[in-house]
C-alpha cells in the first residue's frame, strides 16, 4: 500500500491547516462583525451563516461517501473504503452542527428547542442512519466484508441526503428557505442584503476548506491505521 | 427477456417461486415464527393500549400509527428470523451455490416476508377492530398496508441478510432498517389515516404515489445489491 504518502505529511495539507485557520477566522470575524444585523430577529440571526455552511458539508460528505461506495463496488479497492468511512464521520460531525446550530436559532425564532417538522425530522434521520452505519462497521470483523457491507449501506444511506434537502421545498415546513422561495408558512424568513450574501458565501467557502482538510488528515488516518495492521499481522505471522 | 447468466424470465420466476415456497414450506412445518409475530403483536398492541390510554376519543385518531409501530416491530421479527433460518445449518450457503441468479434468492425471500407480513396483518386487524370498535374495512387502507408491507419487505430483506452476517446480528437488524424505513412508514401511518377518515382521494394520491415510488426503488436496490452482500 502506498507506504510513502503515509509517512511524511504533505506541504500542500500543511499550508491547508493554515489556510483553514486563517479562513474560519475570518468567516468568524465577518459573520459577527461585517455582516448587518438582521432586523427581525436580532443577533441571533448570525447563526444562520454557520448553519448553512456546516449543512452544506455535512450533505455534500455523505454523497461523497456514496460516490466513494460505488467505487468501491466496482473497483474493490481499500483506499476507496478508507475514504468513504472518512468522509461519513466528517459528514457526520458537520452534520450535527447543523442541528445544534439550527436549534440554537429556533429557540429565539420559532420558541422551541426542537419541532417535529419535516426537515428536522429528515436531517435527524440522515443523522442517525450515518450513526447506524457507523454501528454497521463496527460489527464486522472481516475487513473485506466490512468495506463491502459499508459501501452499500452509505449507498441506501445517501437516499436521506436528497431528502433532507428537498424536504423544505416539497412539503408544508416552518423552516425558512433562504435561498430560493419556500413555504408561505414559514417563520423565520427573510431577504438576504448583499453582505448578508457575501458572508454567506464566504462561510461557506471557509467550512467546505475546512471539511478537505479534515478529511485528508481523517483519510490518512485511516491509512496509518490500515499500516499498522498489515504490521501487526506480519509481527504475529513470523 | 434475458437475464445474467442466461437464464430465461420464466426460469427465473420459477426460483423465484420455489424459494417462496420452500420458506413456506418450513413455516406450516413448525409455524414457530407466525405464532411469535402474533403474539408479540397482540402484546404490542396491549402496551399501546395502556400507554395512550386509547379510549374513544383518541382511538380513531391514533389507530394508523399504533398498526403501522405494531407492524414495523413484529417485522423486525419475522425478518430476523427468515435469515436466521438460512444461516442454521449453512442452507445460505447452499442457496447460493445453486446455478441460479442470486438476485431470484432475494425475491424469493422478500415475498415470503411479505407474505409473513401480510398473515399477521389478515389476523390481526378484525382483532383491533373489533377490541377497539373502529372499521377498518377500507380497500384502501388494505390497499396502503400491501403497498407499505411490500416497501417494509423489500428494503428488511436486503437489510437482514447484512445483518446476519455481522457479529451482533439481531441487534444490528433494527438500528439499520428503522432510519431507511421512516420515509415508507411516515407517508403508510399518512395514507392510512386519511382513507380511515374518509378523505377524498386527491389528499391521498402524494402519499399513495411515495409508496408506490419506495415499492419500487427498495427492489430494484436489493436486485442490485443482494450479489455484493452474499458474497464470500
Amino acid at each position: 500500500m502506498a507506504s510513502e504518502t503515509v509517512s511524511k505529511k504533505p506541504s500542500f495539507l500543511a499550508a491547508l491547516n493554515y489556510l483553514s485557520l486563517a479562513l474560519m477566522l475570518a468567516a468568524t470575524w465577518m459573520v459577527f462583525f461585517y455582516a448587518p444585523r438582521e432586523a427581525v430577529m436580532g443577533e441571533v440571526q448570525r447563526v444562520f451563516y454557520f448553519h448553512v455552511s456546516a449543512g452544506w458539508v455535512g450533505m455534500v460528505a455523505f454523497i461523497a461517501a456514496a460516490v466513494a461506495g460505488i467505487i468501491y463496488l466496482v473497483r474493490p479497492d481499500k483506499k476507496w473504503d478508507v475514504f468513504s468511512v472518512a468522509a461519513v464521520e466528517i459528514g457526520l460531525v458537520y452534520s450535527l452542527v447543523n442541528i445544534v446550530t439550527g436549534s440554537i436559532w429556533a429557540r429565539p425564532t420559532w420558541n422551541t428547542w426542537w419541532t417535529w417538522d419535516p426537515r428536522l425530522v429528515t436531517a435527524s434521520v440522515m443523522e442517525l442512519t450515518f450513526l447506524a452505519y457507523l454501528l454497521l462497521r463496527q460489527s464486522i470483523e472481516d475487513p473485506e466484508r466490512r468495506a463491502r457491507f459499508g459501501a452499500i449501506y452509505s449507498i441506501l444511506g445517501s437516499l436521506t441526503v436528497p431528502l433532507t434537502y428537498m424536504s423544505i421545498r416539497i412539503w408544508r415546513t416552518i423552516h425558512p428557505v433562504v435561498i430560493g422561495s419556500g413555504d408561505p408558512g414559514a417563520k423565520g424568513n427573510f431577504a438576504m442584503t448583499q453582505p448578508m450574501v457575501f458572508t454567506l458565501l464566504f462561510s461557506l467557502l471557509a467550512f467546505t476548506v475546512f471539511g478537505v482538510t479534515l478529511l485528508w488528515h481523517r483519510v490518512r488516518l485511516g491509512w496509518l491505521t490500515e499500516r499498522v495492521e498489515q504490521l501487526r499481522l506480519k509481527v504475529m505471522g513470523m | 427477456m434475458r437475464l445474467k447468466r442466461g437464464l430465461s424470465l420464466a426460469q427465473y420466476l420459477a426460483t423465484v417461486f420455489a424459494i417462496l415456497r420452500k420458506d413456506l414450506a418450513v413455516e406450516w412445518r413448525s409455524r414457530q415464527l407466525l405464532a411469535a409475530m402474533l403474539i408479540f403483536t397482540l402484546l404490542v398492541i396491549l402496551i399501546f393500549n395502556f400507554a395512550l390510554e386509547l379510549d374513544a376519543r383518541v382511538r380513531s385518531e391514533v389507530s394508523a400509527g399504533v398498526l403501522w409501530a405494531t407492524f414495523a416491530f413484529a417485522g423486525t421479527l419475522g425478518l430476523n428470523r427468515s435469515m436466521a433460518v438460512e444461516k442454521e445449518g449453512k442452507a445460505l450457503d447452499g442457496l447460493l451455490l445453486a446455478p441460479v441468479d442470486r438476485s431470484a434468492v432475494y425475491f424469493g425471500k422478500a415475498f415470503a416476508n411479505l407474505f409473513f407480513m401480510l398473515v399477521v396483518a389478515v389476523l390481526i386487524l378484525p382483532m383491533y377492530a373489533i377490541l377497539y370498535n373502529v372499521n377498518l374495512w377500507h380497500s384502501g387502507f388494505l390497499l396502503v398496508v400491501l403497498l407499505g408491507s411490500w416497501g417494509y419487505s423489500a428494503i428488511g430483506t436486503l437489510l437482514a441478510t447484512m445483518a446476519i452476517q455481522a457479529r451482533s446480528r439481531e441487534l444490528l437488524l433494527p438500528v439499520l432498517l428503522f432510519p431507511l424505513l421512516i420515509p415508507v412508514f411516515v407517508t403508510a401511518v399518512r395514507a392510512s389515516s386519511f382513507f380511515l377518515q374518509g378523505l377524498e382521494l386527491t389528499y391521498i394520491w402524494p402519499s399513495l404515489n411515495l409508496l408506490i415510488a419506495y415499492g419500487l426503488i427498495m427492489p430494484a436496490l436489493g436486485y442490485m445489491f443482494f450479489d455484493f452482500i452474499v458474497e464470500e
